[in-house]
C-alpha cells in the first residue's frame, strides 16, 4: 500500500484509518515502494535478526581486544560478575547488558554485526529485542514484528535528520537506537500503537544533547559501554508508557527539538574528536599512543 | 534522490567497526574495482585526513583492499585480508596525508596495470560513498544506481547520440553530469540509470566515433 508516513502523526493516522499495527503499515509500505512482497520484507528482516543473534553468540564467548587494544574484554568481565553475583534487576537486565556489550565488542573486533541504525550503536536494538524475546518466550514472527517496529521509528526520524554522529551527535546514533528499542520492547510487551510511539518519544527526549566525542576517533570510548546503558534506558521508557505515562511534548516536536539541538551542537562535539572526552588529559594521551600505533 | 527504505535503518550486515571508515572503505574499493574492470598489478592507496588519522584503528586500510579485490561489506575476509590468497597477487602500498582541500574521509586509488588510472572517492557518512574523480575528470558515482561512465572527444551531438541508444532500450536516465578539460578536448559523461543496461548497448556506445572509454559501473548491492 502507498502510505505517507514521514511523521509520527501521519504514521498513527495511517494505523488508525486502516486498523493496523505499526509494523503492518511499514511492511506494506516497504513492499509497495520496492515492488516486493510483504513476505520478502519480513524475510529480509529475519535475516537481520539472525545476523544479530550470531553476533551476540560470538561476542559472548570472546575477550579478544580491538586493534587499539583499548576495548574488547568487558563482556567477559560482566559475565564473570553475574556468575558471582546475579544482577540486582534479574535475568533480563543481565541479558540486555551483556548482549549489548557482546555485539559492540564484535564490532570493534572487525567481526560481523548489523548497523542499527549505525555500527557505533549496533548493540542496543539487538540486545533489547533478543533478550526480551528470550525472556518472554515469543515467536519468531513476534521478533520480526518488533524489529520492523524499531525500524519504523528510525525511518521517520531519518526523514528529518541523518543518523550520523557527524551530523547531530550521538543522539542521532545511540539515542535513536534507544528510541527504536523502546518502541520494539513496547510492541513485544503488547503495547498499543500510541504507546509504542510514546515509548520512542520518551526515550528520545531523554537523550537530547548527547554528544559524539570518541577518544582517538575510534568507535570504542565511550561507545561500547554507552550501548549497554541506552539499551536499559529503552526498557525504562517501555515501562513508563505501559503505565500510560505520556510525553507532554508530541513525538514530531521532540524530533524537531533533536534536529535543532544537533544544529546548535558545536562541531567539536560531532564526531571530530576535538572536544569532550576526546580532549581530556587521558583522552589525549590515549590518542597519542594510538597515533604511534597507526604509524603516523 | 534515492527511495528511502526501512533497510537504510536496519542494515547493512557488515564487518565492524565503522559504517563510514570500514563499510564505506569496502564500498569505495568495490566501485574502484568496477571502474578499473580488472584486478590491477599494483595499487597505492592515498588516505587523507580522518581516513589517514584513524584508518588503521577502523580497518580502513583493510576495507579498501578487500573491496578492490571484490569482497563485500559483510565478508569475513576483511579482517584478515592481508593473508588472503587474492592479496598475494597484487602489490599494494599505503600513503597517509593531511590535506584540508580534501574531504575528511578521502582516498585516491592509484592503479597500475594494463592501464594506469587514478580514482578518487569520499566516504560521506553512514556507509554512503561517492567516486568524485577518475583521472582528471569529475564524476558522481554513489553505487546507488547503475552508472555509465564515458570519456570522449568534446564535440556537438555526443550526449544525444548516447542518450538515444539508452532511450532505445527503454531505460530511464536518473541523472546526467558532464565535464571537460577544454573545448574540443577530452570530456566525460556520468549517467545514472534506473535499470540495468545490456552489454549490447554498451558495445554500441563504445562504437561511437571518438568515444575513448566506457564503463558500466553496477549498483552496489550492500
Amino acid at each position: 500500500m502507498e502510505y505517507s508516513i514521514s511523521t509520527f502523526e501521519k504514521l498513527l493516522y495511517a494505523c488508525n484509518q486502516n486498523n493496523k499495527k505499526i509494523y503492518e503499515i511499514m511492511q506494506e509500505k516497504e513492499a509497495f515502494d520496492f515492488e516486493i512482497s510483504t513476505e520478502e520484507v519480513r524475510a529480509k528482516t529475519l535475516k537481520n535478526i539472525n545476523a544479530m543473534k550470531d553476533a551476540i553468540i560470538s561476542g559472548l564467548c570472546s575477550s579478544e581486544k580491538s586493534f587499539s587494544g583499548l576495548c574488547g574484554d568487558d563482556t567477559a568481565k560482566l559475565k564473570e560478575k553475574y556468575k558471582a553475583a546475579p544482577a540486582l534487576f534479574g535475568n533480563l537486565f543481565e541479558k540486555i547488558t551483556t548482549y549489548a556489550l557482546a555485539t559492540m565488542e564484535e564490532n570493534l573486533r572487525m567481526n560481523k554485526i548489523v548497523a542499527c541504525p549505525t555500527a557505533g550503536s549496533c548493540g542496543i536494538v539487538p540486545a533489547v529485542i533478543i533478550a526480551l524475546a528470550q525472556e518472554k518466550d515469543v515467536t519468531q514472527d513476534d521478533e520480526v514484528n518488533a524489529l520492523i517496529t524499531a525500524g519504523t521509528i528510525g525511518y521517520i526520524i531519518s526523514t528529518k535528520v541523518a543518523m550520523a554522529g557527524a551530523v547531530a551527535g550521538c543522539q542521532a546514533e545511540c539515542g535513536v537506537a534507544s528510541a527504536m528499542s523502546a518502541a520494539a520492547a513496547t510492541q513485544l510487551l503488547g503495547g498499543s500503537n500510541k504507546q509504542i510511539i510514546n515509548a520512542a518519544t520518551l526515550a528520545l527526549k531523554n537523550v537530547l544533547g548527547l554528544t559524539c566525542d570518541p577518544v582517538g576517533g575510534l568507535v570504542e570510548i565511550p561507545c561500547v559501554k554507552r550501548n549497554a546503558f541506552l539499551a536499559i534506558h529503552a526498557i525504562t521508557a517501555a515501562e513508563l508508557v505501559l503505565a500510560n505515562v505520556e510525553s507532554k511534548i508530541p513525538p514530531d516536536e521532540v524530533v524537531d527539538a533533536m534536529v535543532q539541538t544537533g544544529q546548535l551542537m558545536s562541531p567539536l562535539l560531532k564526531e571530530t574528536s576535538m572536544g569532550g572526552l576526546a580532549t581530556t588529559k587521558s583522552g589525549i594521551i590515549i590518542n597519542r599512543e594510538l597515533q604511534k600505533k597507526e604509524g603516523i | 534522490m534515492k527511495q528511502r527504505s526501512l533497510f537504510d535503518v536496519i542494515s547493512p550486515i557488515m564487518t565492524g567497526p565503522s559504517s563510514s571508515h570500514t563499510a564505506g572503505a569496502v564500498r569505495l574499493g568495490l566501485l574502484a574495482r568496477n571502474i578499473y574492470k580488472e584486478t590491477p598489478n599494483k595499487v597505492t592507496f592515498k588516505l587523507y585526513n580522518s581516513f589517514a588519522q584513524t584508518g588503521k584503528g577502523h580497518g580502513t586500510d583493510k576495507g579498501l583492499l578487500a573491496g578492490l579485490l571484490g569482497f563485500g561489506v559483510d565478508s569475513e575476509q576483511i579482517k584478515n585480508i592481508y593473508n588472503c590468497e587474492l592479496a598475494q597477487n597484487i602489490e599494494y602500498t599505503y600513503e597517509f596525508e593531511q590535506n584540508i582541500d580534501r574531504h575528511p574521509n578521502a582516498v585516491d586509488f592509484v592503479l597500475e596495470g594494463n592501464i594506469n588510472m587514478t580514482i578518487s572517492g569520499n566516504s560521506v557518512g553512514a556507509g554512503n560513498v561517492e567516486i568524485v574523480k577518475i583521472d582528471d575528470f569529475s564524476t558522481r558515482i554513489s553505487g546507488e544506481y547503475n552508472t555509465l561512465i564515458l570519456f570522449y572527444k568534446d564535440k556537438p551531438g555526443m550526449i544525444s547520440r548516447v542518450s538515444t541508444l539508452i532511450q532505445d532500450e527503454n531505460i530511464n536516465i536518473a541523472s546526467l553530469d558532464c565535464d571537460r578539460n577544454a573545448r574540443g578536448e577530452t570530456a566525460s559523461m556520468c549517467i545514472c540509470l534506473d535499470s540495468k543496461i545490456s552489454d549490447e548497448v554498451i558495445r554500441k556506445i563504445e562504437e561511437i566515433d571518438d568515444v575513448y572509454f566506457v564503463r558500466n559501473v553496477k549498483r552496489l548491492e550492500a
